[in-house]
């Protein structure tokens, strides 16, 4: 038993896998990541996958996500859960479930290359990714996906095209490679988009497990911390702002490449 | 006696590893060593293994670490470009402690620099090219047979210690011909892999979740503070130090002059000490087989026989920083370098001559006593 093994509680009315720390439940009130996290636990739960489901975060926010989860996982480089991910799928010869938890900027800034790499080889995983248009655990710099105008610490004017360029739609980018099966945008802002993400990620690691080929899901993710508004504005500005931006919607869901 | 084969440096390299029993090769295609990638290519799948070439040596690296976590034996090749690629993995997977086998086929340098044989990435293996306090174990070959031999031998010092093994190879000894002899070596028994891999809670012995870090002292982490896992590195590395020196010796007994030297440059200088013993001249030799850890004992033991050291690489002069701090505290003798600027002529292809190694010990002995 590991030292802090005595300190894991369950809380009552949660997921079963899902494992509350109080060292390392560190995000800010209003977050979506435990949400995600949250709905990661059911769908594995729910799919009976527990004892073969294998996770890779990176860092950012979203890597916290290591402590709280009762299955195999790794912590690795920022930017590289998904050449991580390909390691351990290639070397356990297809048999896990494996799947990456990134932020936007772990995912489509540093990690861009290995994302498009691995739809291309459509290697059989799939890479969760949590944009909320700002880095997290860098607390506020500009992300691949902030968008238009946004102000943040590396953008205080604003992000402007003529000199900081266009946010990165990741799920249109990744349906357009040839070796993606799936690709989707949901968010969890509400009862029926947490529904549509839990179903949409069960569709995902379908897909892996039934060897079809990459399955991509972006979620949108409100931070109110660095979006400097309270939990209610930060989901008015996520529907009438990021929404705006990023719609949501299923941008490829192939049986057969 | 084993089967004999007429291979290159680079193609004894996964003859070492599937002697090693390798599961997985991941790469990316870079001169001087695209024959071992080929190599891989053509003959792991036959064997069950698992070769993929990735989108860059960043990624082949991690997928490195991430096949080394579950517990595979994994080897990856490159060479000076590449390798400056993957210094950010080789950090990670020093923390991550994964076993795993690096091949550094060494070129030119710094930059694109050339393609032809150098001695110039020393200071990056056996220092520790990336972020943070961290060791390679480094095996440097000195010929085909030996680049075979110390491949195995690299998986199992990986698995022993949790830790990356870099065979230091380079353009000379990668692709020149020779004999080789197949020959399966047993190092002993290894720690089994149970406790700390990462597969799938189900097929775990103790059924509990297992995590591959990067980070240490956080919860679950085997480690209760940051510094603990620094402290617990240290002890690996003095554990490694005090048990796995290896080295050649050459006529050191009677010696009055000591060359330092590894790889084809000590190959080389072996011609060289049997022109000098023949005139009568007392040079013996040193080759480091691990780089580190260094072998400071036996430098120090010849130090007190009073030589002198010439030390012999073909670079501008990293190894005999080693030999400095060896001899620190150790006698006030001379430390001579011969150098890349040493070399007979100013093409790529150019070497420090056996000629050339004859002449210096020459000027030593007989301008020094």
């Amino acid at each position: 038993m590991s030292q802090t093994e005595e300190k894991r509680v369950w809380v009552s009315g949660t997921p079963r896998l899902w494992r509350y720390y109080a060292i390392a439940a560190r995000q800010c009130a209003g977050c979506h990541s435990p949400i995600v996290e949250r709905i990661i636990c059911e769908v594995v739960e729910e799919m009976g996958i527990e004892g073969n489901v294998i996770c890779v975060t990176g860092i950012g926010c979203s890597a916290l996500a290591n402590f709280l989860f009762d299955f195999d996982s790794l912590k690795v480089a920022h930017g590289r859960p998904v050449d991580v991910a390909t390691g351990v799928k290639r070397a356990l010869h297809g048999r896990g479930v494996v799947f990456t938890l990134q932020g936007d900027g772990d995912c489509v800034g540093i990690g861009g290359g290995a994302l498009i790499a691995a739809a291309s080889r459509a290697e059989k995983i799939t890479v969760i990714m949590a944009n909320n248009a700002v880095y997290g655990q860098t607390a506020g710099q500009m992300a691949p996906t902030t968008l238009l105008n946004q102000v943040t610490t590396t953008s205080p004017l604003g992000r402007d095209p003529g000199i900081q360029g266009y946010p990165i739609h990741a799920a249109e980018l990744v349906a357009s490679i040839k070796g993606s099966a799936y690709s989707v945008r949901t968010a969890v802002n509400n009862p029926t988009n947490y529904q549509r993400t839990k179903k949409c990620l069960k569709v995902a690691f379908q897909k892996q497990m039934d060897n079809v080929g990459f399955s991509f899901v972006e979620i949108l993710e409100a931070c109110p911390t660095l979006w400097r508004m309270s939990p209610i504005e930060s989901l008015q500005w996520l529907e009438n702002e990021l929404m705006a931006e990023f719609p949501l919607g299923e941008f490829k869901n192939v049986d057969k490449i | 006696m084993g089967e004999r084969l007429l291979v290159e440096g680079n193609d004894a390299v996964g003859y070492g590893a599937v002697e090693a029993g390798c599961d997985c090769y991941f790469g990316y295609p870079i001169t001087p060593q695209n024959e071992i990638i080929e190599w891989f290519s053509r003959e792991l799948p036959k064997r069950g293994g698992v070769v993929l070439q990735a989108q860059s040596e960043t990624g082949a690296i991690n997928m490195v670490q991430g096949a080394a976590a579950t517990g595979a034996r994994v080897i990856i090749t490159t060479s000076g470009p590449g390798w400056s690629l993957m210094q950010e993995g080789m950090s990670n997977i020093a923390t991550a402690q994964v076993p795993c086998v690096v091949v550094s086929v060494q070129r030119g340098g710094p930059g694109t620099g050339g393609m032809r044989q150098v001695q110039m990435d020393y200071d990056t293996t056996v220092k520790g090219g990336g972020h943070g306090d961290y060791k390679n174990i480094v095996l440097a070959p000195s010929s085909v047979q030996e680049t075979y031999e110390l491949v195995q031998l690299a998986f199992h010092l990986a698995d022993k210690y949790r830790i990356a093994v870099v065979v230091l190879s380079d353009a000379l000894i990668g692709q020149m011909m020779e004999s080789l002899e197949l020959k399966k070596l047993d190092f002993g028994p290894l720690p089994p892999k149970d406790d700390w891999v990462v597969t799938g809670k189900a097929y775990h012995k103790d059924g509990v979740k297992h995590m591959s870090l990067i980070v240490q002292g956080v919860p679950d982490s085997p480690y209760p503070t940051w510094l603990s896992f620094v402290k617990h590195l240290n002890d690996k590395f003095e554990e490694i130090e005090k048990n796995e020196v290896r080295y050649e010796a050459v006529a050191l007994e009677d010696a009055a002059l000591v060359i330092i030297a590894f790889g084809y440059m000590a190959r080389i200088s072996k011609g060289a000490i049997k022109t000098l013993r023949a005139q009568g001249l007392k040079v013996g030799l040193i080759r480091p087989i691990t780089l580190w850890p260094f072998p400071k004992e036996v430098i120090r033991k010849v130090a007190e026989q009073g030589v002198d050291f010439l030390v012999v690489e073909d670079n501008i002069g990293q190894m005999i920083d080693d030999v400095k701090a060896t001899l620190y505290g150790h006698g006030q003798k001379e430390i001579h370098l011969l150098s890349i600027l040493d070399r007979s002529g100013t093409a790529d292809g150019a070497l420090i001559v056996p000629r050339r190694i004859v002449e210096e010990c020459q000027r030593i002995l007989e301008g020094g006593k």
